[in-house]
């Protein structure tokens, strides 16, 4: 009876969260904030899902699976690198070279700059991929 | 020579479990098949990854887990009450710059995916001799605690893990 | 309850695909297209659990795993293409 309290507790919350992600991309102006509401929101919605789901097939089925960790865990590592590419992304395309603060180190930023171990002839293929680092 | 047979102890350890959670069935034969494809792997894509990250402090890594973990959640709700009663005109977003101190990829890797994942921040680029970080706040009044509270929470445990 | 539960989530998470997909037709630029998609991807893949609870079998584990791994790599390579195809040298 607990469990199942737990489970449904679990499932309304990530529902909710989820919901919420996705409103927010309608509902924020700027792409740059709108990238805020589904890296966040949209992790812990489905990490509630999976945290019922586990529960669920450990006490009302019997069985026990290790995947629902490795879900999680898979998409609580990509999360921050797919948000970082989007970012990336959305300053080269809106072109926000004036409105960014300074590094505030001798180096500008890197889709701007070469990096100064690369200035002296590298393949471009080499560049690039130091720069999305 | 035991430095070339297994570059990377963490990662050939880390490979063996994900293994075993995926075959999500524990037998001898699926411990071995693990640990022959954690030992594999690393060999055959050392040449990627030539550093091994010099890692210490098991309790120092769990006490940031947990701090990060419960970053997170705060950081949901945060982020979910500011979309669902803050009028848009009120949100006052804005870049931050964050100087760093780490200067190992791997600590620098990690410290982004925190930002991203904790309140209201996230990691949007970095300068390219990797020594400063651009963050985007959804919603702050005053920038420059943003970048105190970086520094101070998570980079200062990050720096006594990554020596 | 769990069924009532279910049956929330199920409806919280499609209307979450819906608001993703006016953002695909509307937004503005691609990063917005790209981030809409992303989103999309976690959405269904909250979905697919669900259905595995509801039905009752943990067989939907690998497909919501694939569809993880997939959603990721398109995005990434998407981000990609797009940071790559403007670049004049």
């Amino acid at each position: 009876m607990i469990v199942d309290v737990i489970i449904s507790i679990c499932l309304v919350v990530g529902g909710i969260f989820g919901i919420v992600g996705s409103y927010g991309l309608i509902k924020l102006q700027d792409t740059m904030q709108r990238l805020h509401a589904p890296t966040k929101a949209t992790t812990l919605g489905v990490g509630g899902v999976l945290v019922a789901s586990m529960l669920y097939f450990l006490f009302k089925e019997d069985t026990y699976t290790f995947h629902e960790l490795l879900i999680s865990a898979f998409l609580f590592l990509t999360a921050p690198i797919t948000a970082h590419f989007m970012a990336k992304t959305h300053i080269r395309m809106r072109e926000l070279r004036g409105t960014l603060p300074e590094t505030q180190r001798k180096h500008g930023w890197s889709l701007y700059d070469t990096p100064p171990e690369m200035l002296t002839d590298p393949p471009a293929d080499e560049v690039k991929s130091l720069e999305s680092r | 020579m035991l430095k070339k047979l297994i570059p990377h102890p963490l990662l050939s350890l880390t490979l063996t479990v994900v293994w075993l959670m995926l075959v999500n069935k524990f037998s001898l034969g699926n411990l071995l098949l693990g640990g022959v494809l954690g030992l594999l792997i690393p060999v055959l894509t050392a040449p990627y990854w030539p550093g091994r990250p010099n890692v210490r402090g098991p309790f120092k890594m769990v006490e940031y887990v947990l701090i990060v973990i419960w970053d997170i959640i705060v950081a949901n709700v945060e982020v979910a009450l500011l979309i669902l009663f803050k009028p848009n005109r009120d949100l006052k977003s804005a870049w931050v710059t964050v100087p760093l101190d780490l200067r190992s990829p791997e600590a620098i890797t990690v410290l982004a995916g925190t930002i991203t994942m904790t309140p209201g921040t996230v990691s949007a680029m970095l300068s390219s001799c990797g020594t400063s970080i651009l963050v985007h706040c959804l919603h702050t009044d005053d920038p420059e605690a943003v970048r105190d509270e970086i520094k101070n929470r998570y980079e200062r445990r990050l720096k006594e893990i990554f020596q | 309850m769990i069924t009532y539960a279910l049956m929330f989530a199920f409806g919280c998470f499609g209307l979450g695909l819906l608001a993703n997909l006016w953002r695909i037709i509307r937004g503005p630029g691609r990063a917005d297209r790209i981030l809409a998609l992303d989103t999309m991807v976690i959405n269904s893949i909250a979905l697919i659990i669900l259905y595995g609870i509801w039905q009752g079998t943990a067989v939907y584990y690998e497909a919501s795993m694939l569809v993880a791994m997939v959603g990721f790599v398109s995005t990434v390579a998407y981000c990609r293409f797009v940071l790559r195809g403007d670049i004049i040298e």
